[in-house]
């Protein structure tokens, strides 16, 4: 089938800014968004520029919008999105060339909240214990793969860049909870913070956006609660 | 071209396990930088699934020797026996660390590390099915991907993301440095570091099918082979039994390992014919040839009898979803089935390479079969051979191998830079380089030549003729294809001229490394003249240890390959017949 493409093109070396291009591709209803991208660029037109690696939604690489809609190019089939496909990069982030953004604030943020098990306890010479209960306490936000769409779905961050964001939060999050960690205090004092938890809104667009499934939101209110209980 | 100069002592090349637990081990003891391509969390080790083993012993009696065991036998018999032991007694405490640095193992009531069956692994030397896999759900890549990034982060590790290493510079035998292409501009990057370690990955690429991120095109080993670097065992590239039909994506071991089973369009579980004691959990590569096979005598399901069955449907709803829950969700999205109710389409896909770069135990680089060391230079997890895996890796060694082999290059990175000196590079160093991109961005594009066209007439011959099953008559006519497409890519050109993320112009020269790659396999393969592992010539169908318990050395020789031959270093397990 035919289906019509239209994609938001900006090549800083020759544009000021960004305008829409239309393709018509021959594709099959259970092709990928991402193989709609590779057809324009390989056979196409080459200097399309856009992320992508493992194609099946587990290296993050290539978050997008995709008529409104914050996804992985790479985890929708075109027969699940309607005609003309739109896509634009994720918004809230500087873009570099047409699909490209910079991502370096979002990995700053990401690294605000000291996302590393902090134990200086003796561990011993076998595994710390942990019961399958408490394991299972920070189990969801331990799917994230830092793609982004969650944050750039936030309308909070698209006004507010300084705000850390539920991707740097989710990551917090799984170590708040994470009964081996003991910098909990620390972390939620980071997250009272002005641009802390505490901005989000409870849109719940980066819950809808997480191609992983992540409880994003619900993630946000167990920290939010989780700061009123240290002085 | 700008040319930015950097001076570090030791540089790692791409940001996967390996490089990560390189990282972590040499980043206290030296001025060090990490180089990846893509960011450090986007690596392919975050899509490996099923697990890592190592005898625990957490859910039964089990013990690093029958580890080693099953690993020697999987390899059939090609494996280094000394380098199979540190592997597999290294494991034990590899694993603990992980968790000690907050790697979030599933876990037993007992809350010890949860284990699970997989192929190939067994206790008292195949007796039994082992639980020896150490695991999270079915995302146990991503966690020790998270987990080494996270504790590189900790420690304050200095990465240049979106980065892309295109050269070595190898003096008199000695490494002064590698020099780098920044995909956001264009730059050009020497970096002086007479530490070098290529932990760059695999190159699953070369094949239509495949389980393979389009990022893992064989840069460290193409780069190297390029030098003058020979490489080894390139006739072993594993496919894995169960790739989604058509789309080539993983669905893990682990599905097996939980009971899962395979069938026929007759719903028969083959297996049992191929493997009557553990049946399913055969080792990977005689798994994929029953399914093959199962396919070639007109066995296989659909219209086309292509594909088999991978029914998890007797497994249960609470299972699949707390130990499965990634892999069937991949069935959901991309094939819209529901694997509680209905068997998935499966077929092999190209998965693995045993073969890479040659190093020793200390993953330091040999320059010949005799075992010369190249100083300064590592490698480790998939873009070396140790060799641990020999002809067939068995499920879960490869994220054992990234951790073991990658804290050895760390380490050997240390011993050289206390040991050395800083070696200058000079300012035109780069100048191989930028004569070569600066050629391809002056061509005149001509789509006959582009990289798309070149690279798909690859993957789909190597595809067709240097598969699962080789004869003398389907490598003679791969060398050929091989041949003339190396002949096209002599005039290859892009049509993107710019400096801004010009992904096409890096696609071109890892077209380059995918030709290196595929000549060194059909090369390797054509002339192996038996079958061993995932290497199976269906004109010399026995294995021939008289002649062949040797690993293979390619070197490039102009536009050909030339081979050498070293010995397979035993152990404590003489060859035997394979049979499981």
């Amino acid at each position: 089938m035919d289906v019509k493409v239209n994609i938001l093109r900006y090549n800083p070396e020759t544009d000021r800014k960004g305008h829409w291009e239309e393709y018509i591709l021959k594709a099959d209803p259970d092709e990928r968004i991402l193989d709609l991208l590779h057809k324009v660029k390989w056979f196409d037109d080459g200097s399309l520029a856009f992320r992508r690696s493992c194609a099946h939604g587990v290296c993050g690489s290539d978050a997008m919008v995709v008529n409104g809609e914050n996804m992985l190019a790479c985890q929708v089939l075109v027969k699940e999105v309607s005609t003309p496909i739109k896509i634009e990069p994720i918004r809230g982030l500087p873009v570099i060339k047409d699909l490209v953004v910079n991502m370096d604030s979002f990995f700053d943020s990401y690294k605000k909240v000291m996302p590393y098990l902090i134990n200086d306890d003796e561990p011993g010479e076998r595994e710390r214990l942990q019961s399958p209960e408490d394991r299972d306490r920070f189990e969801d936000t331990t799917k994230c793969i830092l793609c982004a769409a969650c944050t750039t779905s936030c309308p909070v961050f698209w006004t507010a860049d300084t705000y850390v964001g539920p991707a740097a939060i989710v990551n917090a999050h799984r170590f708040v909870f994470d009964s081996r960690d003991n910098a909990s205090k620390q972390r939620l004092e980071i997250l009272k913070d002005v641009d802390g938890a505490f901005r989000c809104r409870t849109a719940f667009n980066c819950t809808s956006a997480c191609p992983r499934g992540i409880q994003v939101t619900k993630a946000i209110e167990d920290v939010k609660r989780e700061t009123l209980t240290i002085n | 071209m700008k040319v930015v100069k950097h001076s570090f002592d030791g540089v790692i090349v791409g940001a996967g396990g390996a490089g990560l637990r390189a990282a972590i081990e040499a980043a206290p003891h030296m001025k060090l930088a990490v180089i990846t391509k893509l960011y450090p969390t986007r690596s392919h080790t975050g899509a490996a699934q099923g697990g890592m083993s190592a005898a625990l012993a957490n859910v039964e009696e089990d013990n690093w020797n029958w580890h080693a065991f099953d690993t020697v036998k999987g390899s059939d018999y090609l494996a280094d026996q000394p380098a199979v032991d540190i592997l597999c007694k290294e494991a034990i405490d590899s694993v603990v660390e992980l968790e000690h640095w907050g790697l979030p193992f599933s876990r037993l009531e007992s809350g010890k590390i949860a284990q699970r069956r997989f192929g190939g692994h067994t206790v008292r030397e195949g007796e039994a099915p082992a639980f020896r896999a150490c695991y999270a759900a079915d995302r146990t890549g991503h966690m020790i991907l998270q987990t080494l990034y996270q504790k590189c982060v900790s420690m304050g590790v200095t990465f240049f993301d979106e980065f892309q290493v295109l050269d070595i510079k190898i003096d008199d035998g000695v490494c002064k440095g590698v020099i780098a292409y920044e995909i956001a501009t264009g730059d050009i990057h020497i970096f002086e570091a007479r530490a070098v370690t290529f932990a760059t990955g695999g190159f699953g690429k070369i094949y239509k099918v495949s389980s393979n991120a389009h990022s893992l095109t064989g840069d460290g080993p193409g780069i190297l082979y390029q030098k003058g670097i020979p490489l080894e065992d390139m006739e072993f590239y594993q496919f894995h039994p169960t790739g989604i039909y058509r789309l080539g994506i993983l669905l893990s071991e682990a599905a097996r390992g939980e009971g899962g089973i395979l069938r026929n369009k007759d719903g028969e579980r083959f297996m049992e014919r191929y493997a009557p004691s553990i049946k399913d959990l055969a080792p990977r590569d005689m798994v994929s040839r029953a399914i093959a096979t199962e396919i070639s005598e007109g066995n296989g399901a659909g219209p086309n009898n292509d594909f088999v069955y991978l029914d998890l449907t007797h497994l249960g709803a609470e299972t699949i979803k707390q130990k499965l829950p990634d892999i069937t969700d991949f069935v959901r999205t991309y094939v819209k089935i529901e694997p509680i109710n209905e068997p998935i389409p499966v077929q092999p896909t190209a998965h693995y390479a045993m073969g890479g770069i040659p190093t020793d135990v200390n993953a330091r680089v040999l320059s010949d079969a005799t075992g010369t060391v190249l100083p300064g230079v590592y490698s480790a997890g998939e873009s070396a051979c140790v060799s641990v895996h020999g002809a067939n890796r068995l499920g879960t060694n490869s994220l054992l191998d990234i951790v073991v082999f990658g804290k050895r290059a760390g380490q050997s990175m240390v011993d050289y830079v206390s040991s050395t000196k800083p070696m200058p590079l000079s300012d035109n160093a780069a100048e191989d380089l930028t004569n070569k991109i600066e050629n391809l961005m002056e061509k005149n594009h001509n789509p006959e030549f582009s990289v798309p066209r070149i690279r798909e007439e690859l993957q789909d011959s190597m595809e067709e003729n240097a598969k699962i099953f080789r004869s003398e008559d389907s490598l003679e006519k791969q060398t050929k294809i091989l041949s003339n497409l190396r002949d096209r890519y002599q005039n290859v050109t892009i049509s993107d001229k710019g400096k801004v993320f010009n992904t096409e112009l890096l696609e071109a020269i890892e077209l380059e490394y995918l030709l290196d790659m595929s000549d060194t396999t059909v090369a390797s393969a054509l002339h192996r003249k038996e079958s061993r592992g995932a290497h199976s010539r269906v004109d010399h169908v026995e294995r021939d240890d008289k002649n062949w318990l040797k690993h293979s050395f390619a070197f490039k020789n102009g536009d050909s390959v030339k081979l050498e031959y070293k010995d397979v270093e035993l152990g404590n397990y003489e060859p035997k017949e394979r049979k499981y």
